[in-house]
């Protein structure tokens, strides 16, 4: 995709802003939430906690992060029903789950990074504005007024909501489903040291943290996809295809130059929460090149949104 | 009918004096607003005009611009050119204080159909950062109640009939006290009962001071509840003022039931008026009869410059041996008024 370019991304970047600029001046009566800036922060609390509610409230919401529960608990019965794994084969720590059931939890967070938890998240984010306006909700939340740019904050939080909740689920489904089916015990690091469980369910958490960071860019790919349509739908699947294709683009070779500038680069380098002590230079440059894509596809979703006829 | 529309009229002038603003004040003004989707002009130089504490019926056939022109006044869509006041501020860029004082039904109901319909009215009343938590939860039952679904008030919205979705809508746009409801089709999918509540409503909403703005392309509704309005067709308005004048506006006619359909035309002829003779019936025949050219049928109010009175008429028709068996004297009606201005069957809007 041409958004991965980094000459484009700074080009989009500038142009987000410029666009930004334009419409909070309030010029060419373009619709603008202006007083929205103010005491955004303080009155914010009962749209952010709604917004919340009607998320997980939603059965759809339910459904998914059972799906995602799903993973390591498919995972742990079939090593459970199977007389030994052959090591090196299968997904990594797949072999050692048999020894510590905590090893669930880090195989099902490493197995549904690639597909599941992009196309889980890419379900919300590209929901975010689009479903509204499929609903026709659109229009009385912006009469009601919850303003424009609030709206917009509000609907990115409620997506980083998901973030976080879809690797919690899969981690603490994969811990729990871990332990009832395998003993658990200390656990032994990358690096070769060996921490006592309570210290691995801390490690557990930060991969976790690790992997909602690296969707935040993808959130805010869907936030900005979903304030070109109103057909949700659309904007899902054209997240879910961004995901895969900066993943493909990563695997070629050719390439490599733009690696390090695809959202999805850092996204299986959470190996080094695992060592002892935890390296957070991955977590560092991960967190760093999400905020890129969220400042970009942030400025793009409200330069779009803010000058926006909603007519659904 | 025109009883009914005195009475509002009355309601509404004593009560015109609201919170802010002056009796002479407009609740909502437009000027050149016009809005182009490419190169199609969906509303084309409006300049509305709705009074304070009025009932302003808004009218037009399908695809007209009337909602266009709704999205615009609450600043869902940007105007391409011109300007649109609300409560004395203008749109868009006061948007903040002025909206949380207008309650809004917009082009049919929307909710979240996996939420109840109090759940609904909390989430939007959550939007809104005037509206107070605290009260939360009384304001929806009210409102609930207002629109009589409280019985209804813990089930799916997905489980909803229209109308009742339409009271929702209704519901959400009284969460708050209103100084303008906006209220873009109303009675869509209501039951004649639905109907009637909602005329109630709107008269109770007036009553209390705020100004309604209806928009509707049924005309009895607007005739019964309102007491200004505006037409508009193809993108542009093309009249607007009290109902009255709007009405008057249209040809006032004769009608008379007669055995003596023959003699009859010949008088009505005579007084200069245009008699067309209906078919015979039991009782006799129906004739109808317009003033001439340049000439009026006087009103019980006013006579004079050449008018036709309607006792005169009877006078002429009982000297001349005609037996008179009914005889009315029918104002233009809203409908014949609208039909004259947009057009008659469904290609009007092209």
């Amino acid at each position: 995709m041409p958004s991965s370019v980094p000459g484009e991304l700074s080009n989009r970047l500038r142009r987000g802003r410029s666009d930004g600029g334009q419409s909070s001046d309030g010029e060419s009566g373009a619709v603008s939430g202006s007083a929205s800036t103010r005491d955004r922060a303080a009155s914010s609390v009962p749209l952010l906690g709604s917004e919340l509610n009607v998320l997980f409230r939603r059965r759809r919401t339910w459904a998914m992060l059972l799906a995602l529960a799903a993973i390591p608990v498919l995972i742990a019965v079939a090593v459970r029903l199977s007389s030994s794994v052959p090591a090196g084969r299968g997904p990594a720590f797949l072999d050692r789950i048999a020894q510590n059931g905590l090893f669930v939890a880090v195989t099902a967070m490493l197995v549904s990074v690639p597909l599941f938890l992009p196309l889980t998240v890419g379900v919300v984010a590209g929901d975010t504005i689009a479903g509204e306006a499929s609903l026709g909700t659109l229009r009385y939340l912006l009469v009601a007024p919850a303003g424009r740019v609030r709206l917009l904050l509000v609907k990115y939080a409620g997506a980083l909501a998901f973030c976080l909740a879809a690797p919690v689920t899969v981690a603490l489904a994969g811990a729990a489903i871990g332990a009832s089916l395998f003993p658990i015990g200390p656990v032994t690091l990358l690096s070769g040291d060996v921490v006592e469980p309570p210290e691995a369910a801390v490690r557990l958490v930060l991969i976790a943290a690790y992997l909602a960071v690296s969707l935040a860019g993808l959130s805010a790919i869907g936030l900005f996809l979903s304030t070109l349509t109103v057909v949700p739908v659309g904007a899902m699947a054209a997240t879910v295809v961004l995901s895969v294709v900066s993943q493909v683009l990563d695997q070629l070779p050719q390439l490599e130059w733009l690696h390090p500038w695809l959202f999805s680069h850092y996204w299986l380098g959470f190996g080094d929460l695992l060592r002892q002590p935890v390296l957070w230079d991955s977590f560092a440059s991960n967190a760093l090149l999400q905020a890129g894509y969220v400042a970009v596809f942030g400025a793009l979703a409200y330069g779009r949104f803010v000058t926006k006829d909603v007519l659904s | 009918m025109t009883a009914a529309v005195g009475r509002t009229a009355t309601g509404t002038g004593a009560t015109g004096t609201g919170p802010g603003q002056g009796t002479a004040g407009l609740t909502i003004e437009t000027q050149g607003l016009t809005k182009r989707f490419g190169h199609q002009v969906a509303v084309d130089g409006v300049d509305l005009a709705v009074p304070h504490g009025s009932v302003f019926g808004f009218l037009g056939p399908n695809g007209s611009g009337k909602t266009t022109t709704i999205r615009m006044m609450l600043g869902l869509a940007a105007a391409s050119a011109g300007t649109v006041s609300v409560l004395g501020l203008e749109m868009p860029n006061r948007l903040q204080e002025v909206l949380p004082r207008v309650g809004a039904l917009v082009e049919g109901p929307a909710f979240y159909p996996f939420l109840s319909g109090a759940a609904n009215l909390h989430r939007l009343d959550a939007a809104s950062r005037h509206a107070r938590p605290a009260t939360r939860r009384t304001r929806v039952g009210e409102a609930l109640e207002r629109v009589g679904l409280s019985h209804a008030a813990g089930k799916r919205v997905h489980a909803y009939s229209l109308g009742m979705k339409q009271r929702l809508g209704i519901a959400n746009a009284l969460l708050s006290p209103r100084e303008l409801l906006v209220l873009d089709e109303p009675t869509n999918g209501l039951d004649p009962q639905g109907t009637r509540e909602v005329r109630n409503l709107v008269r109770s909403l007036a009553a209390d001071g705020a100004t309604v703005f209806v928009s509707s392309h049924l005309l009895a509704e607007v005739e019964q509840i309102c007491t200004h309005a505006a037409i508009m067709s193809t993108g542009r308005l093309v009249a607007q003022g009290p109902l009255s004048e709007l009405r008057q506006a249209g040809e006032a006619r004769i009608r008379l039931l007669t055995p003596d359909a023959g003699t009859a035309l010949g008088v009505l002829a005579r007084l200069g008026m245009t008699p067309v003779a209906g078919s015979p019936g039991s009782d006799g025949q129906v004739v109808t009869a317009t003033a001439a050219e340049g000439r009026s049928l006087a009103g019980p109010a006013a006579a004079g410059d050449g008018a036709v009175a309607p006792e005169e008429i009877v006078a002429c028709l009982v000297d001349a041996g005609v037996r008179v068996r009914g005889f009315s004297v029918e104002r233009g009606s809203l409908e014949d008024r609208f039909v004259a201005l947009t057009g008659e069957g469904f290609d009007v809007a092209q």
